[in-house]
């Protein structure tokens, strides 16, 4: 490996993928993976609207309806949505913070692979039986009836890749508390690096609660167990909280995130200080704690009692507080500023009336009483769309644009991007917009088909128009991809030429040790003093060119994970067939056996010597 | 992320404070252990004895507790510098933990 390109061989390339501890190539792993998920959600959006755009449709079948939904929710969120944002994390933080690379590279990669093998495995209930069909919330009452499979792959897929995202996420902590460089205080970290942060924070507190819940249905479906049964004494209630107690934290973790791309967008575009930084981190750190008090509003109907659900109201409408100090944040950044409207500058732009409006049903619903009317209407539809569409991936969306120079060291064509938007921004509008009034009308969710009688002919059909606009605006987004991967015109550092942050500073392509000398951060903005004051390297040093330790790469996460992954098809047909246990078995000793290897053998990685970074090459 | 390699010389007066800091630590640890073993003692002793149930399940989750906080200040180090981040999280997770059994007892299993 070396900081100068040099040509390789398709195999030594995929086998440097496979065997990568980098948390460069991860993130581009992340983005590869995350970006082919999200068009299979994306596929799977299409077909549920072309079955509702007319009534008495028989496109799909019911039973194959609820199937595409449960697997449209749960795609988007944990194989799309999430992965995609942890590979922003990864590319982009540690750059940011001035670190070498995560705390635990080797770690890095497991939790990448088990996200991948997670999601394969959940998506290939399609050809082994059937897909989950109990919705993404799969409430135990309704799964633990299913027949088939499905249940199973979606317990068992999520499991795998929940223990990838947890990995991902102490990673993260780990790395933010130890490796920021020298003068990185907490208060000068840049957005983008707080919010993976509390984001990582949330992750580690939230997925315990899942991990439970799952393995809960896991015994319940599999083996025997009667956690859920309530003829066997068990409380079908408690799956709901348990999933909730998850749910309502892992919104926030994709939403988080999308608040810290968009602080950095306004900021380097505004080219202004981001406005109200401190009650930023402050607002960011509250809603993270918040998030945790309130999950009980997802089961105002479920019948709490009404102490529980006026408490579960208060603490949920407490959130629009530090939700609104970030948006008026965000108004006084652009306040004043030289405003250059960009693609991420656009995406910016049309996120905040769209989120807002999301958040103003989220606090319509948050009062319980009215949650009564719309609850499992098309209006929860429209509003959770409108958070996770108008906020996440339009952040997802912008990030691409503006971090794609940063990874690939080429820029995304400016002016497709933004037909991208324009197709994007309008057609979400028209999809999701009209459905609140669906809602009203009193369209319940999750229905596979309605009557030409109930008046809701024409909102479905305008819905359905809106969702061909969004892929059309996805394909250009593709279409854009690919032509600037074959143009292949380099860029150089700071390509938006109003980079504030220290991952602007760095010489393109990024060597893979990223910083040749640990950076001196001086202040918010490091990069941005650094220009003022005229620095042409863009950077003040901490230290002298010394050795850096790099270290080595390794195919043990991937054979760790491919064993849970053969473990996965043991436990799925556990007293169903007879080579299960076997299967159990030797899937669980080829995970061991990695870890032992692992364990036993010492691997110190390798030194880049000083002589070597000063002639421009790296090590090995 | 490496240096060149350094070989640092403690002076007498660092040496010493050393020598007596780790003294104390010792001392603390000793002692702590000392205490857990005692606990021990009561907890079992009230079994055999054959105290209430009443008496018997209060007093033992409370010696629990305290000795969850000595691990962690002493065992586990928490009382020393730097360890405020892992400190606030362990809070803010035990927080967490605690309002979720408190949900669950008043409203699934109660209520």
């Amino acid at each position: 490996m070396s900081s100068i390109a040099q040509k390789k061989g398709f195999g030594a390339t995929l086998w440097d993928y496979l065997t990568t501890v980098d948390h460069k190539k991860i993130a581009v792993m992340y983005l590869i993976a995350g970006g082919l998920f999200f068009v299979i959600g994306g596929i799977e959006a299409m077909l549920i609207r072309i079955q509702l755009a007319k009534p008495d449709n028989d496109f799909v079948s019911a039973g194959l309806f609820n199937e595409i939904i449960t697997m449209h929710g749960t795609t988007m969120i944990f194989l799309a949505a999430m992965p995609i944002l942890f590979g922003f994390m990864n590319a982009v933080m540690p750059l940011q913070i001035g670190a070498r690379d995560v705390a635990f590279p080797f770690l890095n990669s497991l939790g990448f692979w088990l996200f991948l093998f997670g999601g394969i495995f959940l998506n290939l209930s399609w050809f082994m039986g059937g897909a989950p069909d109990a919705g993404w919330t799969s409430y135990a009452s309704l799964s633990l009836a299913s027949p088939g499979h499905g249940i199973d792959f979606y317990a068992i897929g999520l499991q795998i890749a929940g223990a990838g995202t947890y990995i991902g996420g102490i990673n993260f902590l780990v790395t933010i508390i130890n490796m920021r460089a020298p003068g990185m205080t907490y208060m000068r970290m840049p957005l983008m690096t707080w919010t993976t942060f509390v984001a990582s924070a949330l992750i580690l507190f939230a997925f315990p609660p899942l991990t439970i819940g799952l393995f809960f249905l896991i015994l319940d479906r599999m083996f025997g167990g009667n956690f859920f049964d309530h003829t066997m004494g068990g409380n079908t209630i408690i799956w709901e909280h348990l999933f909730w107690i998850f749910g309502h934290p892992e919104v926030y973790i994709l939403i988080l995130p999308a608040f810290g791309i968009f602080s950095e967008i306004f900021a380097i575009f505004a080219r202004k200080r981001l406005f109200g930084y401190s009650s930023m981190v402050f607002a960011t750190v509250l809603i993270g704690f918040l998030g945790f008090m309130v999950w009980a509003h997802h089961m105002f109907t479920v019948g709490l009692g009404p102490t529980a659900n006026a408490i579960f109201a208060v603490a949920t409408m407490a959130i629009a507080v530090p939700t609104g100090m970030k948006i008026f944040n965000w108004l006084l950044t652009i306040w004043g500023g030289s405003i250059k409207v960009t693609v991420p500058m656009l995406y910016a732009l049309a996120f905040i009336p769209s989120f807002v409006a999301g958040g103003v049903t989220g606090v319509m619903q948050g009062a319980a009483p009215l949650d009564y009317q719309l609850h499992d209407s098309y209006f929860i539809v429209a509003h959770f769309h409108y958070v996770i569409v108008g906020g996440v991936v339009l952040a997802i969306l912008a990030a691409l644009h503006l971090y794609w120079p940063l990874m690939f060291n080429q820029m995304l064509s400016e002016k497709l991007g933004k037909w991208t938007f324009w197709f994007f921004f309008i057609g979400f509008h028209m999809t999701f917009f009209i459905q609140h009034f669906l809602g009203l009308m009193g369209m319940p969710r999750r229905v596979f088909t309605f009557g030409a009688d109930q008046g809701w002919d024409l909102f479905n059909l305008i819905s359905s128009v809106g969702a061909f606009f969004m892929a059309a605006g996805v394909i250009i987004l593709v279409v854009n991809i690919i032509i600037t991967a074959v143009k292949n015109v380099p860029v150089g550092n700071d390509p938006w030429e109003d980079g504030r942050t220290l991952e602007w500073a760095i010489p393109q392509p990024v060597p893979f040790y990223n910083f040749k000398q640990t950076p001196l951060v001086r202040g918010l903005d490091t990069f941005w003093i650094e220009k003022q004051e005229g620095n042409k390297e863009g950077m003040t040093y901490a230290e002298p060119l010394s050795d850096i330790h790099m270290p080595n790469n390794s195919f043990i996460p991937f054979m760790m994970t491919v064993g849970l992954f053969i473990a996965g098809f043991g436990a799925l047909y556990n007293g169903e067939k007879e080579w299960a246990v076997p299967v159990l078995v030797l899937g669980l000793a080829i995970t061991v056996a990695s870890m032992a290897v692992r364990s036993v053998k010492d691997d110190h990685g390798f030194h880049i010597h000083k002589e070597d970074l000063m002639n421009e090459k790296g090590g090995k | 992320m490496s240096h060149d390699a350094q070989v640092y010389v403690k002076s007498e007066t660092e040496f010493n404070y050393i020598k007596q800091k780790r003294r104390k630590d010792m001392r603390g640890q000793i002692t702590t252990f000392a205490i857990m073993i005692f606990f021990t003692l009561i907890a079992f002793t009230a079994v055999a004895a054959d105290f209430s149930k009443y008496l018997i399940a209060p007093v033992i989750l409370l010696l629990a507790v305290v000795q969850v906080i000595l691990q962690l200040f002493y065992f586990m180090h928490m009382s020393e510098k730097n360890h405020n981040v892992p400190m606030y999280f362990l809070f803010v997770g035990a927080f967490f933990g605690f309002i979720t059994i408190l949900t669950f007892l008043t409203i699934i299993w109660w209520g």
